[in-house]
């Protein structure tokens, strides 16, 4: 057990387990780091903190001032947490069809939504976050797609700390969104462990969510550096879902969906190893619990029910 | 040798409106021409005139993304699937109702 000064002072230092029951064999292991562990709930804490500490220390935060974010959630909910405590006024853009638990949590914490669009998806919530971003030149936007302490946080704190609990990592696969978890850890044991595969899982949502009006209207995050990753996989609602219910039923982690997505690139590799006759020791992220995903119908039902129910809704 | 195409919604007037389409080809680059002499058009809204993938095109063979697989020399076989996918900011949710 540890003791912290305060709660921020807890962000990090989550543990790693071993996932005995899915790893295909004893040479090819497969470990779960549990960022569930933090704060908010989420892997989100180590960037939403870091981005907070480094504006301040740039001079761009202080006290009452306001902070603007494009969020689909977990950012919103920690960047609430802290503006909570450090008495900062929060607004985020967020499309109209996310979940009730993370609009009831955001406003729980004072924090002010402003939706945007449910047609457009997150490319309409930055678009929107910067649009008012410009309006209100007073207002403070970390932008956690294109923030370099996003993805130090892990860096400096994610990597290392994996290193140390895991010293025979092989493989390290998180989830692409902002792609913050990604690059800072990517870069961190790309550095100190020669031959590690850094491997990308994206959600593939509904096909509606693509359904751009012409492909120069794509985003790419500005923190993303294909460089960093070996491989990256697309993992859609039905193996996500299979893979969720999966680490439930055989390791008893009740993670969020996008964990599944996860999980479902990680068994893939794994595979690959027994089938080369390599030894590896696989870490994954598990980026945060299942409650806030429980009104979506992912964890009830059959997988085609659940499926069904997450077409048009945010699951990653 | 068949391999399954799924489309985006964005290319589909270059499909007749299908979500899925079939063609041939050893190689990425081979099922692109393929695609091309039966969807005119199609090609060029993939690959850049210097011969890269689009910046804001994303193409998986099973799967996997094609740029850490060797890009267009990425090799294919019977049975492959490959979904072409514009780019779009993490986190997106899907949307409840199509555009109009």
């Amino acid at each position: 057990m540890a003791r912290y000064d305060s709660l921020l002072d807890s962000v990090g230092g989550t543990p790693v387990v071993g996932l005995p029951r899915l790893s295909p064999s004893a040479d090819v292991r497969m470990w779960a780091k549990l960022e569930d562990r933090n704060p908010t709930g989420s892997v989100k804490d180590r960037a939403a903190y870091y981005m907070i500490a480094a504006a301040e220390k740039e001079g761009r935060l202080r006290p009452g001032c306001t902070v603007l974010e494009p969020t689909s959630g977990n950012t919103g909910i920690s960047l609430a947490m802290i503006a909570r405590l450090r008495g900062y006024r929060l607004v985020c853009v967020m499309p109209e069809n996310t979940s009730i638990e993370r609009r009831q949590l955001l406003q729980m914490y004072g924090a002010e939504i402003i939706d945007s669009p449910a047609a457009g998806g997150s490319n309409q919530a930055v678009a929107l976050a910067k649009q008012l971003a410009a309006e209100h030149p007073d207002w403070v936007m970390l932008y956690q797609y294109g923030n370099p302490a996003n993805a130090l946080a892990h860096y400096e704190t994610t990597g290392p700390e994996l290193l140390a609990d895991l010293p025979t990592i092989t493989h390290f696969v998180a989830g692409l969104g902002t792609t913050g978890t990604l690059m800072g850890t990517g870069r961190f044991l790309r550095e100190r462990v020669p031959g590690i595969q850094i491997v990308a899982a994206e959600p593939r949502y509904g096909e509606l969510v693509y359904g751009l009006r012409n492909v120069d209207e794509g985003f790419i995050p500005e923190l993303y550096d294909d460089s960093v990753l070996t491989r990256r996989f697309s993992v859609g609602a039905r193996d996500a879902l299979l893979r969720t219910r999966a680490l439930i039923e055989e390791e008893g982690i009740f993670a969020g969906i996008s964990t599944g997505a996860i999980l479902h690139a990680a068994l893939g590799v794994a595979a690959e190893a027994v089938t080369s006759g390599v030894q590896a020791d696989i870490a994954l992220i598990v980026c945060d619990g299942g409650w806030k995903y429980l009104s979506t119908g992912a964890y009830a039902g059959t997988i085609a029910e659940a499926e069904r129910a997450l077409e048009g809704q945010l699951w990653a | 040798m068949a391999i399954d195409v799924r489309v985006p919604t964005i290319l589909r007037s270059y499909t007749g409106g299908a979500k899925n389409v079939e063609g041939s080809g050893n190689t990425l680059a081979a099922l692109l021409d393929d695609l091309d002499s039966r969807h005119s058009g199609i090609r060029e809204r993939l690959v850049t005139e210097s011969g890269d993938l689009h910046r804001f095109v994303n193409i998986y063979v099973n799967d996997e993304d094609v740029r850490f697989t060797g890009a267009l020399d990425t090799t294919l076989a019977d049975g492959d699937s490959v979904t072409i996918l514009p780019a779009v900011a993490g986190g997106s949710p899907p949307r409840l109702t199509p555009p109009r």
